[in-house]
């Protein structure tokens, strides 16, 4: 066999390899991510086989500056700077303290990941119980809301975001748990030998020493908060009196593909949110990376 | 020494207290909600609104539980996740084992820009795909089936990106013995590199699992107005809608929903922890 039909066969070889995941991959990522550009140029009537109106760049702008997208979008962000700065901050505080040579420390780490496994759907109906009026929990620890929780324009979005937060946590303990055990040994303890206070450790050590699981924790936790809307759909749905302030842009999505099918606008509403979602990673990127500390460099 | 984090001798008492009551705190934050869940699904509806709550239902009601399995069709549902959840896992690891092996050990043409776009599809989230999505499997004749559940998450960016690194781990010497032993690239792949990246396929057969399980968006699309697909979680959200009367019915369909991934993350543990974290780590 000449050099050359070893070349030939070992491409034919690689590529009937890779085809199943290259086909999948195009069929259900990047053509349907695509076409978003082409249909936001449409109005596309709800019926199969009626004629699309062309709209052009008209539709897009029509649509992120409505009245509708900008609400959305403020519940969204909202959302997310309640999410991420708690929910990193729970996962650092907590795994900082579970990473110490005392008992019962793998229970606690066994604890904090269950969050991490519950699903939406799940959390959202633990915590739809807890608030929920008729619960006799809440008046018990002097907790009462009027109008209750779901149903009150001010905390139904906060609620969503306990939700979130208390979902997020069980990654972010993950997260910085594996961070701080990759740490060299050698600096934490030359700073216990100096006799740095565990308070002033933690700020001048052990958060420098961790920023780039930080900024890990910070960046995929802002990419899931701002693409959320399980909770909202669980427990608040388009017929509540706070619809209004839990409707973030991914649930904006799901009512223009289904409830009132529009998939021109549905498109302009998916691009704006991947652009807002891209354009947040690359600041953090930008801002929060250059203030990363990397071990050994 | 170095083993030790902290050395007892120079940490006060007061240390270890408050570490233990963060830790409890949080234990709390977690536990809480989740214990509150059971023993409110165990509760008629008169207990439910009793101040002092009940912290141990006094008689406990486990027709809440058969009410959940059977008229709130949970049992059905529990397969349907099931039987998605293992389409996913199977198909998933064949596609990317394959993919990743042909990545790390093939030379071919436009290599380099293809492995870019595999890539980059990571940077895609689910949620801005569902417009097409949805009339794909429409026009795939898939609406309707258990396949429209499972065919477009056959595949993960993210697990032929671990695999490729873990293959690439294998050493090319025994690549080149085993071709030498006359062996083929698929025998050596089935016989010695799968059982080397053991561990990181079970990582990502563990959180492929998870997603497929926990997965809402897109059963919710395929299943709202027929009810035979549902998944476990869209069954979920309807009892939350009031399919069956009473509070307790929601909750015994919430820890139906659960307990299989907490159980999973119990006998996995490892494997969750690798594979969640496993993008944080170099």
């Amino acid at each position: 066999m000449t050099r050359r039909s070893v070349r030939i066969r070992q491409s034919v070889g690689a590529y009937a390899l890779i085809a199943p995941a290259l086909t999948l991959i195009s069929v259900f990522i990047i053509y349907p991510f695509l076409r978003n550009f082409k249909l936001a140029l449409y109005a596309i009537p709800p019926f199969p086989g009626l004629p699309s109106k062309w709209l052009g760049i008209h539709q897009f702008t029509t649509t992120v500056t409505s009245d509708v997208f900008l609400n959305s979008l403020q519940a969204t962000l909202l959302y997310t700077a309640m999410v991420v700065p708690l929910g990193v901050f729970a996962g650092l505080v907590l795994a900082v303290t579970a990473h110490q040579k005392l008992r019962g420390m793998a229970i606690y780490r066994v604890i904090f990941s269950t969050t991490a496994v519950s699903s939406v759907a799940v959390a959202a109906t633990i915590f739809g119980t807890l608030l929920n009026p008729v619960n006799g929990l809440l008046p018990w620890f002097g907790i009462n809301v009027n109008p209750p929780f779901l149903q009150n324009t001010t905390w139904a979005l906060p609620a969503m975001a306990i939700i979130g937060i208390w979902e997020f946590m069980g990654l972010s303990f993950l997260l910085f748990s594996a961070g701080l055990q990759s740490l060299p040994e050698e600096v934490m303890e030359a700073a216990l030998v100096d006799g740095a206070s565990p308070v002033r450790r933690f700020f001048r050590v052990t958060i420098p020493m961790l920023s780039p699981t930080i900024f890990y924790a910070v960046a995929v936790g802002t990419i899931a908060a701002m693409y959320t809307f399980g909770q909202m759909d669980v427990l608040i749905g388009t017929g509540s009196t706070t619809y209004t302030n839990t409707d973030t842009l991914a649930y904006l999505i799901y009512q223009s593909v289904t409830v009132q099918p529009n998939a021109g606008v549905a498109a302009c509403i998916s691009i704006a949110l991947f652009g807002i979602t891209s354009l947040i990673t690359f600041l953090q990127f930008r801002f929060l990376e250059r203030r990363v500390h990397y071990v050994g460099e | 020494m170095s083993q030790r984090r902290f050395s007892p001798r120079l940490g006060s008492n007061l240390r270890i207290v408050s570490s233990y009551a963060i830790l409890t705190l949080g234990a709390l934050a977690v536990l809480f909600p989740l214990y509150m869940t059971i023993v409110s699904s165990l509760l008629t509806a008169k207990q439910f609104g009793d101040t002092p709550p009940d912290f141990f239902p006094p008689t406990p009601q486990w027709s809440a539980y058969s009410n959940a399995f059977f008229s709130g069709h949970m049992w059905h549902y529990l397969f349907n996740s099931l039987q998605q959840t293992v389409e996913i896992v199977m198909g998933a690891s064949i596609t990317t084992v394959l993919a990743a092996w042909a990545f790390a050990t093939y030379s071919f043409p436009f290599k380099r820009i293809l492995w870019t776009i595999v890539l980059s599809t990571l940077l895609i989230p689910f949620e801005v795909t569902i417009i097409t999505n949805f009339q794909t499997v429409n026009s795939l004749h898939l609406y309707g089936t258990m396949w429209a559940l499972s065919v477009p998450f056959m595949v993960s960016a993210f697990g032929i990106f671990l695999l490729r690194q873990a293959f690439l781990g294998i050493p090319r010497e025994m690549r080149e013995a085993a071709t030498l032993d006359g062996q083929g690239s698929m025998g050596f792949l089935w016989r010695v590199a799968l059982p080397l990246v053991r561990p990181q396929l079970a990582a990502f057969m563990v959180i492929s699992a998870l997603g497929a399980w926990n997965s809402y968006l897109w059963p919710l699309l395929l299943t709202t107005n027929s009810t035979t697909n549902r998944t476990i979680q869209i069954g979920l959200k309807a009892l939350n809608a009031g399919t069956i009367q009473g509070f307790n019915v929601v909750l015994a369909g919430s820890v139906i929903a659960a307990v299989p991934m907490i159980l999973i993350m119990i006998f996995f543990n490892k494997q969750l922890v690798r594979s969640l974290t496993g993008g944080a780590l170099k």
